[in-house]
């Protein structure tokens, strides 16, 4: 990920800085999350920029650019802006912005989107500076009025202060809306911060505790029909012909049609959208599908990753050195295909109106969902307006290169002419439907000279691009997908001899980023792999990983160093029936140490205590980054001990709910002890790092106190 | 036709007898709080209290319920609902939040039943609700939480 400069943030902003007065407009399009606003943005009367809504009530509301599924961004990026207005917290309130990628576009990815743990670090110079614009203008309102210089005037907890006269921010805000925003406020120092850097409560807890939040699924709109897709159950496959006979006689059912992505069931229900898909009687045609076994797209892989596949990373003599070694230490890795799971299941609302289109959707990229609905519908992108709802979860799911979503909605729509249309995949649609993480393989080799150096270190990745064959590909470089393989790449450990391959394999098995992408196997495999070398070199696991450390890497260094000190690392591996393992991952820039406590519960690891140890740079909000850290342990726990997608042989996918694809559950839930490591770097991510480390910490945990390595994902599956 | 008691108000749906509550409640009544998350009864999102017990509404055909008296989080009142909400509100514990409303459901259930529970008994009576955000850790705090809000 490019770090911003501070330059590159000002330039790219420039819309704030002219004073956009968009809102009134934006504001009626922001959908659901107006529930967590309580409405107040309706009488906004100062909007001095895209991103800051004041009222003569006194709120505060702040356009969210990002998606609102769990990470905290509401409440992240108000914390911001209400840092520099000093705002008091309890007036601040958070509102989705719309797709509007000229106003609200990912800094990091000059798009709007929200993905890469980026949320935070891209807006941490923008939401400050939306905040300082909109406080200098209340104060120089303030200044005018009260004929005072504005240099004098304080603001604290949202009240402007000169002498005895005081006024709020509501007050203020007819005023200083006939002013023109500055167009470079100063932000305060870091010495200065009230609000950041305290656990201040998350602004979407109420109405999520109470069942008033308002998720795509929630909407219904007049005269609406729901819609089920019946999907191809292989993928690449292909409807050959269908009979809707048997559906359409059941109550409730409207309409059945074709579309590119299968068949489509209108219905006034829910229950009976499903019904009649149930009813639809199609034979499929699978020339094209992907018929192999996942037993045999691993075969494939694993021959594959045997040629070596190119060079992602070449450190001193590569590989060389391994084949003459004194000692040689192989393993191969298996990552199994994994679907994400929301909760809340894919879903969209589409009203196809003679004025144009609306969209209601838990859009991840809107930059990229509201050109696909346009597209499909043959209309200019300026007839589409896409309201992004709060999500019942993503983790990547939402993040659709292809926006395949997007289009399958508008498909609907087309096929379905003028009106309004609820779609909604079942979790069985979730499950099967692919856009997967990518299985993987690595081959892993080291060679140890007599006294035990390490001559050389060989990781050959095998699994398919996310990048190729979408819109991102232009971004690959020589063909070069580093989603793929990162992480096992710039490893924070001087190996002196490495060769990094990434050989890339082809399936119509659709792939999408998974939480913490290429880190979800990457730390596994390197981690139990170092791992198993600092044991044949008879070095402690914590103490062997700080020496083999590059000298540049201090913020691994101390993310290590704080972990063994919380769980008083002293070396012991096994003690009194548990096992103790530890993992240092970095991703996103964000820098995670966790030791695992495992004991053998019936052959499987039981995981009774996590420490964890972060650096973040700035904790904003330190409660949502233990949040974060918690549950990307959980996540993380669940995935590497019970979790994988399987093709049967014939290729269709062998779970179809929660009862064959298994979630970890609260009795399986480990103690979890965060701390965050102080730091005045800039911001960076917490919603994926928390992940990469879980895995391996457990696998190496198991390893010391049952003596199995596990090197085939999920311990399930390895017969564990 | 099925008639029954939603949150103290008498309500009649025309809907198919093997139509489950959670499609009544959601499509016909608009009453959204209770998620769709399964459909199977694996997941416990769409968790309501069925004559003071909870009950998936996803697996329950309305033709069943005939006379009963359904709670959902729209409708839960009381000492022990009020302590578990405001414990989840004190300890921040949803993430993306759609499994919340049947956590809160079956925690006040549990409280209902067993006012101090021990961990056991929250991983009995928890265990069948899936958090996909994992926010385990703190659905546990906030029961005991809540239960030390009660015992006062």
């Amino acid at each position: 990920m490019t770090k911003m400069n501070r330059r590159g943030f000002l330039a790219s902003s420039a819309g704030l800085v002219i004073g956009l007065s968009l809102p009134i407009a934006a504001r009626a399009q922001s959908g659901a999350a107006a529930a967590l606003s309580g409405g107040a943005t309706g009488d906004a009367s100062f909007a001095p920029n895209a991103f800051v809504r004041v009222a003569p009530d006194d709120t505060v509301t702040v356009m969210i650019k990002h998606i609102e599924f769990g990470q905290g961004p509401y409440t992240g990026l108000s914390t911001l802006v209400a840092e520099e207005m000093d705002a008091d917290w309890s007036q601040m309130r958070a509102e989705a912005a719309p797709a509007n990628n000229a106003l609200y576009k990912n800094l990091a990815f000059g798009l709007q989107g929200t993905g890469g743990s980026t949320a935070m670090a891209n807006s941490y110079m923008q939401m400050r500076k939306a905040g300082a614009a909109a406080r200098a203008m209340l104060v120089a309102a303030a200044a005018a009025d009260w004929g005072v210089d504005a240099s004098e005037i304080t603001v604290s907890k949202g009240v402007v202060r000169h002498g005895d006269k005081t006024a709020s921010f509501g007050a203020l805000a007819n005023a200083a809306a006939q002013l023109t925003p500055p167009e470079d406020p100063p932000v305060k120092t870091a010495d200065q911060f009230v609000l950041i850097g305290t656990d201040l409560p998350k602004l979407d807890t109420a109405a999520k505790t109470n069942g008033t939040a308002t998720f795509t699924m929630d909407l219904y709109r007049d005269g609406m029909q729901t819609v089920t897709v019946a999907h191809p159950p292989n993928f690449g496959g292909t409807v050959a012909s269908f009979d809707a006979a048997e559906a359409l006689k059941l109550p409730g059912v409207s309409a059945v049609q074709q579309i590119p992505q299968g068949i489509a069931v209108y219905a006034a229900s829910t229950y009976a959208a499903i019904k009649g898909r149930n009813a639809l009687r199609i034979d499929w045609d699978d020339s094209n599908a992907e018929t192999r076994s996942s037993d045999e797209i691993y075969a494939a892989f694993s021959e594959i990753a045997a040629e070596g596949g190119k060079d992602a990373e070449l450190i001193g003599n590569g590989a060389t050195g391994i084949d003459g070694a004194a000692q040689i230490i192989e393993a191969e890795f298996r990552f199994p295909y994994l679907a994400h799971a929301p909760m809340e299941p894919l879903d969209g609302v589409i009203e196809l109106r003679e004025d144009g289109v609306e969209v209601w959707m838990g859009s991840q990229f809107p930059a990229l969902d509201l050109p696909a609905v346009a597209g499909v519908l043959g209309l200019d992108a300026s007839a589409v307006t896409v309201n992004v709802m709060l999500a019942g979860g993503s983790f990547g799911r939402r993040a659709q290169d292809t926006a395949h979503f997007a289009a399958e909605l508008a498909e609907v729509a087309k096929a379905g002419g003028p009106g309004t249309y609820k779609l909604v995949w079942t979790r069985e649609d979730d499950l099967a439907g692919g856009y997967y993480r990518p299985l993987t393989v690595h081959r892993m080799r080291a060679g140890l000279a007599e006294d035990g150096t390490l001559l050389g270190w060989e990781d050959v990745i095998a699994n398919q691009s996310i990048m190729a064959g979408g819109p991102m590909a232009q971004m690959m470089q020589d063909g070069m997908d580093p989603t793929a393989y990162e992480g096992a790449t710039k490893m924070p450990y001087d190996l002196r001899h490495a060769r990094i391959g990434w050989a890339q394999v082809d399936s119509p098995v659709s792939v999408l980023w998974w939480r913490s992408v290429g880190h979800s196997h990457t730390g596994y495999a390197t981690e139990v792999f170092l791992d198993m070398v600092l044991e044949a070199q008879g070095k402690d696991p914590v103490q062997g990983r700080l020496e083999l450390m590059k000298p540049e890497a201090g913020r691994d260094r101390a993310a290590l160093e704080k972990v063994a000190q919380m769980a008083g690392w002293d070396g012991t591996k096994v003690r009194d029936g548990k096992g103790y393992g530890v993992a240092l991952h970095e991703s996103f820039e964000t820098y995670v140490a966790q030791i695992a406590e495992v004991e053998d519960r019936g052959g499987m690891p039981h995981v009774t205590r996590v420490w964890c140890a972060v650096d973040c740079g700035v904790a904003v909000n330190p409660n949502v980054i233990r949040a974060q850290m918690e549950g990307g342990i959980g996540f993380g726990i669940g995935s590497v001990l019970f979790d994988e997608i399987t093709l049967a042989p014939g290729g269709t996918v062998m779970q179809s709910n929660f009862d064959t694809y298994r979630m970890l559950r609260i009795h399986e839930m480990p103690d979890v002890m965060v701390e965050i490591i102080a730091s005045d770097a800039d911001p960076t991510g917490v919603g994926e790092p928390g992940l990469p480390p879980i895995g391996p910490a457990i696998a190496n945990a198991w390893r010391a106190l049952s003596g199995t390595n596990v090197t085939t994902l999920p311990f399930a599956k390895a017969g564990v | 036709m099925a008639r029954f008691e939603l949150n103290g108000k008498e309500v009649t749906v025309d809907v198919p007898d093997d139509t489950p509550l959670l499609w009544v409640l959601r499509d016909e009544l608009k009453m959204t709080g209770t998620k769709f998350g399964c459909g199977v009864a694996q997941c416990g999102a769409c968790t309501v209290m069925l004559d003071g017990m909870t009950r998936r509404s996803c697996v329950t055909p309305i033709g069943t319920i005939d006379g009963s008296s359904v709670t959902t989080i729209e409708g839960i009142d009381g000492p022990e609902a009020q302590a578990v909400q405001a414990a989840w509100e004190n300890l921040d514990v949803p993430q993306c939040g759609w499994c919340q409303s049947g956590q809160v459901m079956s925690a006040t259930a549990l409280l209902l039943e067993i006012p101090k529970p021990s961990d056991e008994d929250i991983d009995n009576a928890m265990a069948g609700n899936i958090c996909r955000c994992a926010t385990y850790v703190r659905i546990r705090k906030a029961i005991h939480d809540a239960a030390d809000t009660l015992e006062g």
